[in-house]
């Protein structure tokens, strides 16, 4: 599909595509309520509560007044409606704002202001200096003579650089006047979401030019949300609107997200339902029975003879109300208040408070904390969230002389000043190509001072660097640069940018000296990249050592060379290059030939070094979760060898011989696929040993893997722990965070930038730092914290803290709900099976929605380890992670191994690789259940099977000890109610690690205030049970059989608890002892590593894998820059843990439990 | 020259630091709540405190137990089931005729003798059993405004299916409870003298004062064409009616007992009590049985052995457990928080437990 904008044609293109009219908005006034409700009531538990409640409208079967279950419903669904609307009308001011905005628009010949909104595809847009683009724009125009504009794209890809863009050679040289009158086509691709490209022709119809068609790249466009900057202004014709520009076609909307956690309280509340039916079947049948075969005969009941034709429903029905109390209303409720709790936990976090800018961390997703708890996959951007995104120039090898090897700060090294001021021609040659080899845009302030705008972070440090050192990019006008060097101004032309691509690995210029006239070559780029191209008999070997050793810092490097031009081969090559320039066909790849023509015969100058400093305690952060068991993945845009030397400094990866890198790269599908099964191969091998396996694969290959070997890559990505990805597009991102979800697994994914919003978005975390590429990754995340090593605060301590206490609460607050239904339950059997309630309306909903959830929304508070604790011990964090693994899974997977066992014994063949295979299969095979730690189907059968215990004790008893002359049913009630009460306030005393002054009121005060409340509705004559409470209260019998539940009631729980505590203690029961005994555990974190046989085995995919000539990478880090190296005392066992972790250990931490 | 390197490297961080002013305003106030670091108790389930908790409860449930057991012990208690015995022999093959017949004799008289001495007031109970009075249709079937006040007479709705009679005049009290009224009586006597039984008191004193309204007086009841049970006074208003407050008071089990009255004066023991029966209440359709007690009473009610064997059972079982973990103790001594039992401690050859 193609569409075919005609420039400046007010009819032809109003109908065919979309106006300029921006919406977000998921509602309108008048599809509001049914579209909110709709959405509300496609959640099972809602649709379940409205069910019951329109039952309970129903006199015949209601056991209760409708208005306990229709109160709180209306209530939840008012408050969340409520919010849908509030962000609505938030969405809608902000489009009405985008679409009101005024810009010009060339009308009918003539430039008028109109409303953006108004824009129409064809349209001539006139942009102003700082003007926001208002739609995606063709450039044809710009108040520069070269046709060039600056923008800055912030908004789109989260680069804050100005970027230039040209006006197509066609509309080179048009006046501005004419311009409102030009007309033509522009045939461009129908709208997509690729901000990268644009591949469109133009043409320009008589008397503009002849017909020739001019080709349209994305250099030639302004996109939708772009700044306009640094040029006067611009005109360009609108090609995509509204929702279909580029940045509109991005904009997905983020799905709600939901939580294992909910995910597996939705499935218990499934269970539970089925068994409410099952027990509403049978209880129905048996009340019919009984009515049938028994009623009759009590003539005190009075039935009917011939009753209506629904009366064998009528009791089942009534049972359905009865048992509906089953499924808590108020879990919602307390779910929703506890999770805004957790988030508030999080923004008040003084621990997490950046310190330099002083930005607290925020929660803007308040529902999902306890995924943080979760976690099992973080995928993490490099530049500015491991690092801090500020390139420092450090050192540099100018011919063969090191400088700033002792300081490691060349910029205050003497020599090198020394080197300048004695103005050594190599050294001012290294500087000039420092100054200008570069796409920087120096703009001078009103002060007088220079800013410089880079597009990398590199050559904003290398030009910084320059100036350091008196060789000051001064002004770029045109083309022409400026630069002063101590104090006298050169000025040198730019004739031709060769631009930097990730596969040339090198960018270079060509400049004309204004002053002699002669023409240089100047470049700069990775040292494979340009020191092979070096003039034929240039030592280099000092380059390459630089290099080395630079490398091995951490350091990023770049070679400098440069070459003198003759004039004809310059000429020559120049329309080789323009012509390749205009190709329509592989213009990439023709340009990287042609550019290749010229850059050769290199004359070295030197090597530079710049670090891009690790933010604060990175290498920790990544340590600690990854001893809880989170496996990482860094996903950049960066070069591979980069990203690779960040993941050694931040112990992402290990050196060798710890560790093992492979590489998947290749061009083709062919060899894409062939080394990604080298890869795998040697990762199956590996699996067992206790090594740090990683992988790194680069965007084209991931492209390609993601394309036609999807599973493959799958069955990688499960066995690889560590993969360093680079090159990758913000797409890409996202579909590697979709690829891990579709495998079930927890992931999270932390950026700052704008390229990381998409994959932020799609991971079940997202997480933002407020960081230097401005706050739009994190406006967009779940959660925004100011540092990297926030991350371990945000999920060791709050992840799991909440993690724990929702697991607590609702399987509390089914527990209850169980509770007093199971005692009506049993109270039906002695009533006739007739559906009577033993507790009238009034207690059951102040049970259910007050003398129960005070004491456990107050749970919130608890903590069953202390932070330090949970610190030096992040392995805990196991009991909160999902695994995936169930006792029938185990045998088949038993089953299968040993099928291909028996198999290979006969047929003789490799049993582990085939055994490998099925394990990797079996775990790519993720249709399993979340197995939560605290929260999954068997804990949740022992509070099953706890209200179960607590219903027959309290019944049991409130009927023995109230029968004969006490059997008055209002006391009955009440004694069982109190029962109950007493019970709550014990089990959640009982289940409390950590009481706070707030717990102790909430628990025992909600004790008091049941009392209190059944004193005053029993001095209310009109209530059913009045002067009861009093009644109650001055009989000894009451107080004795209060105390006798209790007591039956918690005593086989303590020693239960007691038993499972000291000989049977989990891992959070001992670190709990020792905590609070102040035992041996601070020692706990300096536990001698385990001496580990280093496999001695040189393992030869190495090899295979990197056929590269050199790898640096792989060598061990030197040990003397302070933040690479750093001895974490447990590292063995972490490494233990790790490798094992995602296989055998899952049946382990099956027995764990 | 060095001081231009300088201020355009100090581009970025200006910004921050003019944003930082602002952003520090929204810092969280330091609370210990908001940091949660309020000073908490954090108790843990040491074998010291565990055993005892048990020995403890044990102590105090034990004497408790033996307590409730010797006042149940003490209270003495008559019952008598007549219902049977009740029905004269021609009728014994059908005692549903028998009961529902309006000429049949239904006096019946008993004697039994006091086995112990009975310290007054001594209580006077029917006991009914198999006897729904908590069955949905039943224990709805009432309406407590027409009850409480004369104004509310015609709200009836709750009372099908006993509301009005057959020309659609208000039923009070209405509702099947009031119409199933218990209605047999019980005349004492002793040695030939009439033993009073005394009607005062029986009902709750706030059910008469606020429950049953002084001036509704019964109107149409029992004059349906089918007959519940017993009738009622029409010149005595509601508030009078103590058998029918009685009644009304609906038990919650289907074996209960009811207050018919009470005996102020002691019975000693041996005393042989003539007890004349006017056995009207048809519980024989449904199998039902009825039966007269007399009893005393103690600090704990009546004669229930419930609450004294549940404490002792109780009491016993924490001593059991709490010797049971002394033994265990001792025998096979656990250290708490030991982390040596912490598996990636123990176990580096990757086996946890």
């Amino acid at each position: 599909m193609k569409r075919y904008v005609y420039i400046n044609d007010d009819e032809s293109a109003r109908d065919l595509y979309c106006d300029n009219r921006i919406s977000n908005r998921k509602y309108t006034l008048l599809n509001f309520i049914p579209k909110n409700l709709g959405e509300q009531f496609s959640r099972f538990m809602n649709q379940y509560f409205l069910l019951i409640a329109c039952l309970q409208l129903w006199p015949l079967i209601t056991p209760v007044n409708p208005a306990s279950t229709w109160g709180p419903l209306i209530f939840i669904f008012a408050v969340s409606a409520t919010k849908e609307a509030w962000d609505d009308y938030n969405r809608y001011l902000s489009d009405k704002k985008a679409n009101e905005k005024e810009v010009w628009v060339v009308m009918h010949g003539l430039r008028k202001l109109v409303q953006a909104q108004d824009i129409h595809v064809g349209n001539i847009i006139w942009l102003r200096e700082n003007d926001e683009v208002p739609c995606d724009l063709a450039l044809i125009g710009t108040s520069d003579p070269q046709g060039v504009c600056y923008i800055e794209t912030a908004a789109l890809d989260g680069e804050t650089d100005l970027k230039t863009r040209v006006i197509p050679s066609a509309c080179m040289g048009i006046d501005s006047e004419l311009l409102h009158k030009i007309k033509g086509v522009i045939e461009c691709p129908s709208p997509d979401k690729d901000i990268r490209r644009f591949d469109a022709n133009l043409r320009l119809f008589p008397p503009f030019l002849d017909n020739d068609v001019c080709p349209l790249t994305i250099k030639n466009t302004i996109l939708q949300s772009c700044y306009l900057r640094n040029t006067e202004w611009a005109c360009g014709v609108a090609v995509y609107t509204g929702n279909e520009t580029k940045l509109g076609m991005c904009r997905g909307v983020p799905e709600p997200k939901l939580t294992a956690m909910d995910a597996m309280i939705d499935k218990l509340t499934g269970a539970i339902f089925v068994f409410q039916i099952v027990v509403v079947i049978v209880l129905g049948i048996a009340g019919n029975v009984w009515k049938d075969t028994e009623a009759n005969k009590q003539w005190y009941v009075k039935y009917p003879e011939e009753g209506p034709w629904f009366e064998l429903l009528i009791i089942p029905l009534r049972f359905e109300l009865l048992c509906s109390i089953m499924i808590p209303i108020s879990i919602k409720v307390s779910l929703d208040l506890v999770k805004s709790l957790y988030a508030k936990f999080i923004d008040w976090d003084n621990g997490m408070i950046d310190q330099e800018t002083g930005t607290p961390s925020h929660a803007t997703n308040t529902a999902i904390s306890e995924d943080l708890g979760q976690v099992e996959y973080i995928l993490t951007d490099k530049t500015g969230t491991l690092t801090e995104n500020k390139m420092i120039f450090r050192r540099c090898c100018i011919n063969g002389v090191f400088y700033g090897n002792d300081s490691g700060d060349a910029l205050k090294d003497v020599e090198l000043h020394n080197a300048v001021s004695s103005g050594s021609p190599d050294v001012i040659h290294f500087l000039t190509i420092m100054a200008i080899c570069n796409t920087v845009i120096p703009i001078k302030a009103k002060t007088g001072d220079i800013f410089y705008k880079a597009q990398s972070q590199d050559e904003d440090a290398l030009v910084r660097a320059a100036a350091w050192l008196h060789m000051v990019f001064v002004n770029k006008n045109a083309n022409i640069l400026e630069i002063k060097f101590n104090a006298s101004t050169i000025q040198y032309e730019v004739l031709e940018t060769l631009e930097f691509t990730s596969d040339r690995k090198r960018m270079s210029v060509v400049v004309k000296d204004c002053q002699n006239g002669k023409i240089l070559l100047l470049t700069k780029g990775a040292d494979e990249a340009i020191l092979p191209y070096a003039c034929p008999g240039q030592q280099t070997r000092a380059f390459f050592e630089a290099v080395e050793q630079y490398s091995q810092l951490g350091l990023r490097t770049l070679c400098l060379a440069w070459r003198q031009l003759k004039e004809d081969e310059y000429e020559e090559w120049s329309l080789l290059f323009k012509e390749a320039n205009s190709t329509l066909v592989d213009r990439e790849w023709r340009i990287a030939e042609v550019c290749q023509r010229l850059e050769h015969d290199l004359d070295i100058l030197g090597v530079t070094a710049i670090e891009d400093r690790l933010q604060d305690g990175v290498p920790e952060t990544i340590e600690t979760l990854r001893k809880a068991g989170i496996n990482f993945w860094m996903l950049t845009g960066d070069k591979q060898n980069t990203a690779i030397q960040i993941a050694l400094s931040c112990n992402f990866i290990s050196p060798e011989p710890k560790g093992q890198l492979l590489l998947i790269d290749g061009k083709t599908e062919d060899e894409v696929r062939q080394s990604l099964e080298r890869v795998l191969l040697t990762m199956r091998i590996t699996t067992s040993e206790p090594k740090d396996v990683a992988f790194a694969v680069d965007g084209w290959a991931l492209e390609i893997a993601l394309k036609y070997y999807r599973k493959a890559f799958t069955e990688l990505a499960i066995l690889s722990r560590t993969a360093i990805c680079c090159r990758v597009t913000p797409s890409q991102k996202a579909q590697l965070v979709e690829l891990l979800k579709s495998c079930d697994y927890r992931t999270l994914a932390i950026g700052d930038g704008g390229n990381d919003v998409r994959m932020i978005q799609q991971a079940d975390i997202g997480v933002g730092i407020s960081g230097r590429e401005g706050l739009q990754a994190a406006r967009a995340a779940d959660y925004s914290i100011g540092k990297f090593r926030f991350l371990k605060r945000l999920i060791l301590v709050h992840g799991r803290y909440s993690y724990n206490r929702t697991a607590f609460l609702s399987q509390y607050s089914f527990y209850k709900s169980l509770l007093i239904c199971f005692i009506q339950i049993f109270f039906s059997f002695i009533s006739g099976v007739s559906g009577t309630s033993l507790f009238n309306s009034l207690s059951l909903m102040a049970y259910n929605v007050f003398y129960t959830s005070i004491p456990v929304l107050v749970s919130v508070l608890d903590k069953d380890l202390n932070e330090e604790t949970v610190m030096q011990h992040p392995q805990i964090l196991f009991y909160c992670q999902a695994g995936r693994f169930d006792f029938i899974m185990l045998s088949t997977l038993f089953f299968q191994i040993l099928c291909i066992i028996f198999y290979n014994f006969f047929i003789c063949g490799d049993v582990s690789l085939e055994i490998r295979l099925i394990v990797g299969q079996w775990s790519l095979n993720s249709q399993y259940q979340f197995l939560n730690r605290l929260l999954n189907p068997s804990t949740f059968a022992g509070w099953f099977g706890r209200s179960l215990f607590h219903a027959i004790v309290v019944f049991v008893i409130s009927i023995h000890a109230y029968a004969y002359e006490k059997s008055e049913m209002e006391e009955v009630s009440m004694v069982a109610l109190s029962g109950c009460i007493w019970l709550q306030a014990f089990v959640v005393t009982l289940e409390t690690n950590s009481f706070t002054i707030l717990q102790c009121i909430a628990i025992w005060g909600n004790l008091a205030s049941f009392y209190f409340i059944n004193w005053i509705f029993s001095a209310l004559p009109s209530s059913g049970m009045y002067t009861i409470m009093f009644r109650l209260c001055r009989q000894p019998s009451y107080w004795t059989t209060v105390f006798l539940i209790v007591a039956a009631g918690m005593g086989p729980i303590l020693a239960l608890k007691y038993f499972r505590y000291t000989y049977r203690p989990s891992k959070i029961n001992i670190l709990q002892q020792a905590e609070r005994l102040g035992g041996p555990i601070l020692s706990l974190g300096s536990i001698e590593p385990q001496p580990r046989p280093i496999l001695e085995k040189e393992v030869s995919p190495l090899s295979i894998t990197q056929p590269k000539n050199r790898n640096p990478v792989y060598e061990p880090l030197l040990s003397d820059s302070p933040n690479t190296r750093r001895s974490f005392g447990s590292g063995a066992p972490f490494d233990f843990f790790q490798t094992q972790f995602r296989l055998s250990s899952s049946y382990s931490r099956n027995k764990d439990n | 020259m060095s001081s231009r390197g300088a201020t355009s490297s100090s581009g970025g961080p200006q910004l921050g630091t003019s944003d930082s002013s602002t952003r520090i305003s929204k810092k969280p106030k330091y609370s210990r709540f908001t940091q949660q670091e309020l000073p908490a108790c954090k108790p843990i389930l040491t074998p010291g405190w565990v055993i005892a908790t048990f020995i403890a409860v044990g102590i105090v449930f034990i004497p408790i137990g033996l307590a409730s057991l010797f006042a149940s012990q003490r209270v003495v208690e008559i019952v008598h089931r007549y219902d049977e015995e009740c029905v004269p022999p021609i009728f014994s093959s059908n005692q549903l005729a028998y009961i529902q017949s309006s000429i049949t004799n239904k006096t019946c008289t008993k004697n039994f003798t006091v086995p112990k001495r009975m310290k007054g007031p001594v209580y006077v109970y029917y006991q009914l059993d198999n006897f729904y009075q908590n069955h949905r249709r039943y224990v709805k079937s009432r309406s407590d405004t027409q009850l409480r006040s004369k104004a509310g007479e015609l709200d009836i709705s709750t009372c099908k299916p006993e509301a009005t009679t057959g020309n659609n005049s208000p039923i009070v009290p209405c509702g099947l409870i009031a119409w199933s009224l218990f209605n047999d009586t019980y005349g004492f006597s002793m040695k030939n003298k009439v033993l009073n039984v005394s009607k005062k008191n029986i009902a709750w004193k706030s059910d008469q004062e606020h429950k049953f309204g002084s001036d509704v007086y019964p109107k149409n009841f029992q004059s349906g064409g089918l007959i519940g049970g017993g009738k009622l006074d029409a010149s005595i208003p509601l508030s009078e009616q103590v058998d029918l407050i009685v009644w009304m008071r609906t038990a919650a089990l289907p074996t209960f007992r009811k207050l018919y009255g009470k005996i102020e004066t002691d019975l000693e023991a041996n005393d042989e009590i003539t007890v004349v029966i006017q056995n009207n209440y048809n519980t024989y359709s449904f199998g039902g049985r009825k039966r007269l007690v007399l009893s005393t009473t103690s600090w704990i009610g009546g004669k229930n052995d419930f609450l004294g064997i549940a404490y002792l059972t109780v009491g016993g079982f924490c001593m059991f457990l709490a010797i049971g973990f002394i033994l265990l103790y001792v025998i096979k001594p656990r250290p708490l928080g030991d982390p040596a039992f912490l598996s990636w401690n123990r176990n580096p050859s990757g086996i946890m437990n």
